[in-house]
């Protein structure tokens, strides 16, 4: 892995609402402005919208992809916009620096992006990761 | 200082890495990796998690009405960021602790002419050694709308549905001016 190595991965073609109903099942995230329409929309929003930790979970299963299982040191984001059902989800990732720690573990630096259909940012962030001396990276 | 126990087991790391869209992971294997967010939802044993219908308490989602009892608060609570820190792998057999508390909080003028109050809060997971395993860190935003009156004292509204510390829901503050 080299400074300027990219990542891109498509996380969803169309976000059903019974996905983030899984992730509210799993999580324990019950907040019906996710869950419940009816709620939503009388709250005010078109519809329900994700969980902010749903993006972050389908962001993470493309990262560890990348960079192996057990690798991320350090993962942060921004929440940017709302995520609705059928929005488009791609990830893009990009490796800033590669280093050397203090116990010679060499260490990657990304940021992290991850966009609606229409190119906006819903989210950014970053991402620090082990790599060169585990399995769970990627040639 | 809130505390409770958070026992990680297989099924849930299974779902959850179905519900970010992964595919289906051996529960079986000793050495399944929990995902990186997976700690969040440890908030299933938080016994003062919010965001979760009780027997006889107040639930502010829908049934015969499109909301329910304003007591349990408007869900508008919004997440602005979320950051962690790895210093152990999560697997199937620990049991975490998992303590809170509150951090910095600031309020900015939103575009609507409101306010967004924002408040850190971090969490720390700890392994039956004491461990640190994750160390967690939220800031989540209240929209306060011009027209509401705001607390002198307080930088976080005293009468937030939920303590101005919980981890919150979803999504971007600036969005959310209604």
């Amino acid at each position: 892995m080299n400074k300027g190595d990219r990542f891109e991965q498509v996380l969803t073609e169309d976000l059903t609402r019974t996905q983030i109903v899984q992730y509210a099942g799993v999580s324990g995230d019950y907040n019906p402005v996710h869950t419940d329409e009816v709620f939503a929309v009388h709250a005010g929003f078109p519809s329900v919208f994700a969980h902010g930790m749903l993006t972050m979970a389908m962001t993470a299963q493309a990262l560890t992809g990348w960079l192996g299982e057990d690798n991320l040191t350090r993962y942060g984001v921004r929440f940017k916009k709302q995520v609705w059902p059928g929005d488009r989800l791609v990830v893009t990732a990009e490796v800033e620096d590669v280093r050397t720690d203090e116990s010679g573990q060499r260490l990657a630096e990304l940021t992290v992006t991850t966009r609606n259909g229409a190119g906006e940012e819903v989210l950014a962030g970053y991402v620090t990761a082990r790599v060169g001396q585990r399995t769970g990276e990627r040639p | 200082m809130p505390s409770y126990q958070f026992p990680v087991e297989a099924a849930q790391v299974a779902l959850f890495v179905r519900a970010a869209g992964g595919t289906d992971v051996d529960i079986f294997d000793p050495e399944l990796a929990a995902p990186p967010t997976f700690v969040q939802s440890g908030a299933q044993f938080d016994p003062e998690w919010p965001f979760r219908p009780r027997p006889g308490r107040p639930w502010l989602g829908s049934g015969r009405e499109p909301t329910g009892d304003p007591t349990a608060g408007d869900g508008s609570i919004l997440h602005a960021e979320q950051h962690f820190e790895y210093f152990r792998p999560v697997r199937p057999g620990m049991v975490l602790t998992v303590t809170t508390e509150p951090g910095r909080t600031w309020v900015k003028r939103s575009r609507g002419g409101g306010e967004l109050h924002f408040a850190e809060q971090r969490t720390e997971y700890r392994d039956e050694e004491g461990r640190l395993v994750v160390a967690a860190q939220a800031v989540s935003v209240t929209p306060v709308p011009a027209a509401a009156p705001v607390p002198a004292a307080a930088p976080v509204p005293a009468a937030a549905p939920v303590p101005a510390a919980a981890p919150v829901s979803a999504a971007a503050p600036e969005e959310v001016q209604r």
